[in-house]
């Protein structure tokens, strides 16, 4: 498996991603500058967390609009697995890939802990390797992680089977207790919680890796 | 300000000079100086950059030892980790910006901190924190517990370097002068440390970072200064800070010091252009000249002296070698951050500034250093207090009250109770090498180097009622606990730096407490074999002459080569007992019991002597402990501190979410088994088979070792003294931070 992590300026869950991408790929992974106009062929991108641009508008706004993400969006629309953590599910939603806003937590307070997510889709390209576990923790580590949908489009992801992972006692208000959802072709992930931070024993748990290893099975 | 004003006695006086100074500047330059000079050796010569007070005490630290690569003097203090690596750290105090606007001022300390770091040529790796706020009811403490906090993070966060560890105490004495300590600590290559002295004639003097703006004025000469009522006017001198650009301004850096293009580089802190420029100049024995049209401005109009004095962030200055210009404009266009050579070095040794074409500032930059006032500054000799002796009316059961009230009590005192609410604030996990952190509850931080087997354990720590009480015993603990800390996690603590807060060193009591600190410092220091490397003094933390308690905050930082052969808090077996290593006296002076349990806690309560550090017996029982985490024969530790041996058993239930029974097996009352603060000890839990062995051959070193009690079910008692189900003491510990700030 080919794989780029976007570089935006104040990314700082740039390296974390690459870690994890290198670690499960067996490859260098290609880290791509804002910048850029083109994607390197790669099989999977990264859209890390971080402050893109210090979140000085909304979270992931201004990064939706470099000149990467028009290729990463025309790309993604392509079918292309395009996977956004943190600030990278904010700069997808902002670019339009996946739906729903994401607004200031509930307490008003950035809160960082471990996090026990319920895995709602267990057939998702994202999730396929967690067999039957359906719960599983990562850390969470955010301002603005609060999900917002209106009724109509929170229909269409539930019928679509588009909400991934929903949260154990919600720690930021989100409707629906959402903490992930994919595209409606299921190619495009956007989720808070950290997946990269939970891939080796020193972390405290490895409940990331089955999720890069789902990406790796599916575009086998 | 106009270069055309004319020096006035008031003027001289409004820079924090004496007569005595200006003269010596009259006589260094053979003339008056003109407004931008006087502002020059104003903040030069501040408590803040000259040490003016301390310099002669703190020379007699220990600041060599086999891992010091660079002591006090440089951005940072750098040690050896092994393979090529170094960890490069210091702590500084944000005192009072912090109070007169929490957030910014907490967010530049944590700026300003990495800065001091990532200079050297180190990528931040973790932040640790000290903060001391006043009494939990007075009217302005919840602002600033909430200010700081989020300041803290909302930089800290964004930067992208975990906030891994810290402390935070209340108390009646930082109610008009908060501290805000902030801890750095960064990883380098041993062959890729970037210092600070300019070399050569004729080399590009380079600004890179954010343009200057109008604030932060005489920041310095501010935290040289004591604060009464109106302290609020100075907020403009508070700067601002921007995380963003610190962040690309960390990865700029880097790449720049990656090729071979920097001889000399320096971070804009405290008195901002001068005192880079200066002390580039100073230390490289060579002269500036400055066009300061070139300097990146943010205002229009903006003055020599504004310029000069601004302490703008997230600014650094470089000298580079001639022919790299591209690659620095190169590199710093890519990041979108200012660059400009705004002048080169020269071989007059004086520093010259030119602005709209007219040399605006001649002047000599050795008598900036050289002559700057090393004060020996009168001290009286700290008040020896008396021992507080067990008495049978210290027993709870004999005031009307019960054990089980007084473990709640302590519990749920602003000192002990859970910090969650502020750390859970701090994004402790990014970078990904997080091990340990102040979400286990354990002793120190424990940081993964990266792509490597080791690890860095990082303690902050100081008891200020220790040290109010008795200020050498409180600086030889505040150094001795760190040591402790880390030791805990199985890593050889190798050095320390050190943020000593007090208040006005004008008043002999208060500079003995500073001299008689750093007496007990240096002492524990040399005993442990654990010197200190960088530092910071924060002096006049006082509001209306009323001074802070003495607060020498130290922050010390430990190897640990095998990360699999650590220890923390947690991972105990149900059904371990628990081992109480160093000898209990049940020493109460000073301690939270008496503070809370027994109210000794008011302003006109005695003070008795605090626990004495005993170093012979600490460093022995360290070094025990260490081996036994090395040789894998515990489950968990976690030293004694605050509250003693019931507060500590309580913690490691807590952390390892079962319950925990202690018998006492000692002559001592029962109150001071349970609750005194003596020293030296640390709490293990071990597997039934270790246990006689780890107690005999604690036997043969000379060193106590006892079976106290057991971890499982789901209680934490004592005997017949208190009994409380593990969920109600939780909630107990965790409740208290949470409602206070949501009232």
């Amino acid at each position: 498996m080919k794989t780029a992590v976007i570089v935006f300026p104040a990314s700082n869950c740039d390296r974390d991603a690459k870690v994890a991408l290198e670690k499960i790929s067996g490859r260098d992974c290609l880290m791509v500058w804002h910048g850029e106009t083109t994607l390197p062929p790669v099989d999977f991108v990264v859209v890390p967390g971080g402050f893109s641009y210090g979140d000085y508008l909304r979270s992931g706004a201004i990064a939706a609009r470099s000149p990467i993400m028009r290729d990463v969006i025309k790309k993604a629309n392509d079918g292309l697995p395009v996977a956004g953590f943190c600030n990278g599910f904010q700069v997808l939603t902002e670019s339009g890939l996946l739906p729903g806003a994401l607004m200031r937590n509930k307490g008003l307070r950035f809160v960082c802990r471990p996090q026990t997510l319920t895995i709602t889709n267990s057939d998702s390209m994202y999730t396929k390797a967690y067999k039957d576990k359906k719960e599983i923790t990562m850390p969470i580590a955010h301002f603005d992680g609060n999900y917002y949908a209106d009724e109509e489009t929170l229909g269409m992801l539930k019928k679509n089977n588009q909400i991934i992972f929903k949260y154990k006692d919600n720690p930021n208000g989100s409707v629906n207790d959402i903490a992930g959802i994919s595209n409606a072709a299921g190619n495009v992930l956007g989720m808070m919680p950290h997946p990269e931070r939970a891939i080796d024993n020193i972390h405290g748990g490895t409940d990331g890796l089955n999720l890069f290893k789902s990406v790796l099975e599916a575009i086998r | 300000m106009n270069a055309k004003v004319q020096i006035t006695p008031e003027i001289v006086a409004e820079h924090g000079l004496s007569e005595d100074e200006y003269e010596i500047i009259c006589d260094r330059l053979g003339r008056t100086p003109n407004i931008n000079e006087l502002g020059i050796f104003s903040v030069m010569w501040s408590e803040h950059c000259s040490y003016k007070s301390s310099r002669r005490h703190l020379g007699k630290l220990l600041t060599k030892g086999t891992r010091v690569i660079q002591g006090p003097g440089e951005n940072a203090g750098v040690i050896d980790v092994d393979d090529g690596d170094v960890i490069i750290f210091k702590m500084e105090s944000h005192n009072h910006p912090s109070y007169i606007e929490p957030y910014q001022g907490a967010a530049t300390g944590v700026g300003g901190i990495m800065r001091d770091v990532f200079t050297m040529g180190a990528r931040p790796i973790a932040n640790m924190n000290a903060l001391r706020f006043g009494d939990p009811d007075h009217w302005k403490t919840k602002t600033l517990v909430a200010g700081v906090v989020h300041g803290i993070g909302g930089y800290g966060n964004c930067v992208g370097v975990p906030t891994v560890g810290g402390e935070t105490n209340f108390h009646a004495g930082y109610n008009g002068n908060i501290l805000v300590n902030a801890m750095c600590v960064g990883l380098a290559k041993k062959n890729k440390v970037f210092y600070s002295a300019a070399k050569g004639v004729g080399n590009p003097l380079f600004y890179v970072g954010s343009k200057t703006g109008r604030d932060g004025i005489h920041g310095a000469t501010m935290a040289s200064a004591e604060f009464d009522d109106d302290s609020d006017v100075k907020r403009p001198t508070v700067q601002v800070g921007d995380p963003f650009t610190e962040k690309l301004l960390i990865e700029a850096c880097l790449e720049l010091m990656a090729t071979d293009a920097i001889i000399a580089i320096q971070d804009m802190g405290a008195a901002g252009l001068t005192s880079s420029a200066i002390e580039m100049a100073d230390k490289g024995g060579v002269g500036i000249r400055m066009n300061l049209d070139k300097v990146p401005q943010r205002e229009p109009d903006m003055t020599p002296y504004e310029m000069m004095l601004s302490e703008s962030q997230e600014r650094m200055l470089m000298v580079l070698k001639p022919g790299k210009e591209k690659i620095a404009y190169k590199i710093f266009k890519k990041w979108d951050l200012d660059v400009a050579q705004i002048g080169k070095t020269t071989d007059t040794g004086r520093l010259v500034l030119t602005h709209n074409r007219k040399k605006v500032c001649d002047i000599p930059i050795a008598p900036l250093a050289d002559d700057a006032p090393n004060l020996d500054r009168p001290y009286t000799k700290p008040v020896k207090r008396d021992i507080l002796e067990h008495d049978v009316m210290f027993d709870p059961t004999k005031r009307g009250s019960d054990y089980n009230t007084a473990l709640k009590t302590l519990l749920s005192s602003p000192d002990i109770a859970s910090k969650r609410w502020i750390w859970e604030q701090y994004d402790r996990t990014v970078m990904g090498d997080t091990i340990d952190s102040s979400q286990s509850g354990g002793d120190a931080a424990i940081v993964r180097i990266h792509g490597t087997n080791k690890a860095v354990a990082i303690s902050t720590d100081c008891t200020p009622r220790y040290c109010t009480a008795d200020p050498f015993e409180g600086g030889k603990q505040a150094v001795a606990e760190t040591w402790r800390n880390i030791t805990c996690t199985g890593a050889q603590p190798i050095a320390i730096t050190d943020c000593l807060n007090f208040g006005n060193p004008e008043r002999p009591e208060i500079m003995g407490q500073f001299v008689y600190a750093i007496n007990g410092i240096n002492e524990a220091c040399r005993a442990l074999d654990y010197p200190v490397v960088s530092g910071n003094v924060s002096l006049y933390n006082e509001t209306n002459g009323q001074a802070i308690p003495p607060t020498p905050a130290i922050g010390g930082v430990g190897l640990i080569s095998d990360i699999n052969k650590t220890a923390t808090i947690g991972k105990a077996k149900a059904g371990d007992t628990l081992i109480l290593i160093g000898e209990t006296k049940g020493w109460l002076g000073a301690s939270l019991y008496a503070h809370f349990v027994l109210g000794m806690d008011k302003p006109d309560s005695p003070i008795y002597a605090p626990p004495p550090v005993d170093l012979t017996a600490e460093k022995a029982n360290g070094d025990y402990v260490r081996r036994l985490i090395r040789d894998r024969r515990v489950s968990a530790v976690h030293d004694l501190s605050d509250g003693g041996l019931a507060i500590t058993a309580v913690e490691m239930a807590f952390a390892n979410n079962m319950g925990v029974a202690l018998s006492k097996n000692s002559e001592i009352p029962l109150y001071a088994w349970l609750f005194g603060e003596d020293q030296g000890r640390y709490l293990l839990c071990v597997d039934e088979y270790s246990v006689n062995p780890i107690i005999s051959t604690a036997k043969s070193l000379g060193i106590t070792a006892k079976a106290v009690g057991k971890i499982g079910g789901d209680r934490v008692q004592c005997g017949d003294a208190f009994d409380i189900s593990l969920s109600d003491a939780h909630m107990i510990h965790e409740e208290w931070l949470p409602n206070y700030m949501a009232t």
